[in-house]
């Protein structure tokens, strides 16, 4: 049923990264104390590489992702683009990194100017940021992004406001706002979730389009392990728990053959399109649905108080480091380390 | 546009009586600029005892305004036509479009009970969770303290929550899976024999989700009743679901077992949504996006509403709205379809393993 010898092989360190974050930690104060939302987490994105980031809402993955794209400054850690920590950057060097990175939000809705027509909405970063030169070819490049983002024929969707498309054609003009400054990397933070099954998939096969043709690549954002097999598939996938990484590896490995109980939870709990198979999956036993607070996380392993697998004096003692279980895949847990991945059911 | 009312079908399926049994159902809505939109343009459907029904589509396709139909819950724009004859166990058959007053409050809650996607807008956010559960109890029932205490305690247990805990709190100090599951608990307290539930787990964590899902499995089989669960979710409706009905533009226009559904399904737009999920085990899968979007209810296409977006659409497709028919002869196996190319429509796909 895996399909663990026909995973593609992921080069991990072998091309130059493109994006690093390095250690990077996001502290907030609070009323209740400071709030580590994202804790020393490294990650990477090789040039047109997909690295998805998965988890539950609180686990800061857009805390992590706004990091990314440089609309946060890290508590600790560095953000490295090109080979440079983007916060040493000179002011008009920091432009140009906002510009090769593009964020997608989640909600089109919000995301895009309601006073605006499209074309105004792909014409004006174009023009303020000089990537073409008069109003004329502007118009142009906007019908060609149109084009890209399979809104066709393109002359009948310039002249609409956004409260006249579609929820999955608004998404497809925020894409295509991204694209008019030629971006190295997309961060796309839940970028489908509102969007129906089946115009989800067609917007992701777009993406998918735009990877391989214009060879972005995606920091991609979700909470649905689902979406994130399906369009990170030939990628790298970070799974993370109230803040920290718990595990990462290839995107087949994470989904067929997880090994941090979180994971293997979360991937157990997803029913499936199928109601023989939906019905016979066996779960990854919880000892409690809470999820801790992050201003009050539990000493050790976060997940130790939810975890089947808990071991006193083990998984409660020291925080578990993210270390190689498989070749290519890590995982933060005590008892996967002691005992090592068990091979994934054939 | 007129849809037969199929009596052969209330025969087919199921065992006995139906619970509920619904004949051309139309909900119409006035809009501002004096004109009216019909969102359900005429359901036949029996709900048999014990029976889960999932009502599937995208958004846009009537589904939630058949639920608040069915309940009479519909905004004052609102209005429902047709037959919703209720079977009620002592036997006594109601009709619910022609319930009134007193009558409709008993209905509700007593007979037929809803749970609504976002449950922090199902409470009154300055009341413990303890004087919803009273609230609802006294308005219904001549039930003491004493008694009201003891069954909210014995419904929230039941959904695996704490009553010491959860009665006290308010519904900000509780989880949105806990707000859920309290919702859940709350909706069985008079017992009703059918509970619609729309989007149950929709905007949940995958965990949480889970957990509610598990809870709806379990006290579904303590306490037997029907339910009608909407959902864009197809994987939810395979988990859930012993019957599946499509909607879409207002029309069901397949319904099912869910076995049959999900392996062969005969409506093109059915199979278009099961293509559109990506499954989480095994390998990659081929998925499929059905092109464009629902049409709007204030311009339906001619003929069978869906021909813009088929593949296997015809000229004739543009001229007939076919109704929904039974497609097997094999007894006790209801599957009914609208659509004249049914007999093309088959999933390769997926096997299970």
């Amino acid at each position: 049923m895996t399909a663990v010898d026909e995973t593609p092989a992921v080069q991990d360190a072998s091309g130059k990264p493109l994006m690093t974050l390095d250690g990077v930690s996001q502290v907030f104060d609070t009323k209740a104390g400071p709030i580590r939302a994202v804790d020393q987490a490294n990650l990477s994105i090789n040039p047109g590489e997909v690295l998805c980031l998965v988890g539950e809402s609180g686990s800061g993955k857009t805390t992590a992702a706004r990091m990314a794209a440089g609309l946060t400054r890290p508590s600790s850690g560095q953000v490295m683009f090109d080979g440079t920590d983007i916060w040493s950057l000179k002011k008009r060097d920091f432009r140009d990194f906002r510009r090769s990175v593009q964020y997608v939000h989640q909600d089109p809705y919000a995301s895009l100017n309601p006073t605006r027509t499209i074309q105004q909405t792909l014409t004006a970063p174009l023009l303020k940021h000089g990537v073409v030169k008069g109003k004329q070819a502007a118009a142009e490049r906007a019908y060609e992004l149109l084009t890209k983002v399979d809104l066709t024929p393109p002359e009948n969707y310039l002249s609409k406001y956004p409260h006249q498309l579609s929820g999955g054609q608004r998404q497809r003009v925020a894409v295509a706002r991204a694209l008019t400054l030629d971006p190295k990397i997309i961060i796309a933070d839940e970028s489908t979730s509102m969007l129906d099954v089946s115009i989800r998939i067609s917007v992701l096969a777009m993406l998918g389009r735009l990877r391989d043709e214009l060879g972005v690549g995606f920091l991609f954002i979700t909470h649905d392990l689902a979406i994130a097999k399906y369009f990170g598939w030939r990628g790298r996938t970070a799974v993370m728990y109230l803040g920290r990484i718990v595990e990462f590896g290839p995107t087949p490995r994470i989904i067929n053959a997880p090994t941090h109980p979180y994971t293997r939870a979360l991937i157990d709990a997803i029913p499936e399109p199928d109601p023989d198979l939906t019905r016979t999956k066996n779960a990854e036993s919880l000892r409690s649905l809470e999820i801790p607070s992050l201003a009050h996380l539990p000493p050790g392993c976060a997940f130790h108080p939810r975890c089947g697998r808990f071991e006193d004096g083990l998984c409660d003692g020291d925080v578990p480091q993210l270390i190689q279980v498989r070749p290519g895949q890590s995982a933060a847990c005590h008892v996967v380390a002691r005992d090592g991945a068990d091979e994934p059911a054939a | 546009m007129t849809v037969p009312v199929t009596s052969a079908r209330a025969v087919r399926g199921g065992t006995g009586k139906p619970l509920l049994s619904i004949r051309d159902f139309k909900v119409e809505y006035r809009t501002g600029s004096g004109t009216t939109v019909q969102a359900v343009r005429g359901v036949d459907l029996d709900l048999y005892p014990g029976e889960s029904l999932a009502l599937v589509g995208e958004s846009g396709c009537g589904k939630t305004t058949f639920g608040l139909g069915l309940l009479r819950l519909l905004p004052r724009l609102g209005h429902a036509s047709g037959q919703v004859t209720f079977n009620r166990g002592d036997g006594t058959e109601i009709d619910v479009l022609g319930l009134d007053g007193r009558d409709l409050r008993q209905f509700r809650w007593r007979d037929a009970a809803m749970v609504f996607q976002g449950a922090m807008n199902a409470f009154n956010p300055v009341l413990k969770i303890r004087g919803h559960m009273h609230d609802t109890m006294r308005a219904h029932t001549k039930a003491t303290k004493q008694e009201i205490e003891e069954r909210a305690a014995e419904l929230l247990r039941l959904v695996r929550l704490e009553p010491e805990r959860v009665m006290d709190s308010y519904p900000h100090e509780l989880s949105g899976g806990m707000r859920q599951r309290v919702l859940i608990a709350m909706s069985l307290l008079l017992e009703p024999e059918v509970l619609i539930l729309d989007e149950p787990t929709t905007a949940l964590d995958i965990l949480t989700q889970r957990s509610v899902v598990d809870v709806l499995h379990e006290v579904r089989e303590r306490l037997g009743f029907s339910m009608i669960f909407i959902s864009h979710d197809l994987s939810l409706a395979a988990e859930l679901a012993d019957r599946v009905a499509t909607m879409y533009a207002g029309r069901i226009i397949e319904t099912g077992g869910v076995r049959d559904m999900f392996y062969k399904p005969r409506h093109p737009y059915t199979l278009g949504l099961i293509k559109a999920v990506p499954p989480i085990v095994g390998d990659l899968p081929d998925l499929e996006s059905i092109p464009g979007g629902p049409p709007s209810l204030a311009a339906l296409p001619t003929g069978c509403s869906f021909h813009p977006r088929c593949k296997f659409a015809t000229d004739e497709c543009q001229e007939v709205d076919p109704p929904l028919i039974p497609i097997t002869d094999e007894p006790g196996d209801a599957h009914d379809v609208a659509c004249i190319h049914s007999d093309q429509v088959h999933l390769e796909r997926r096997t299970a393993s």
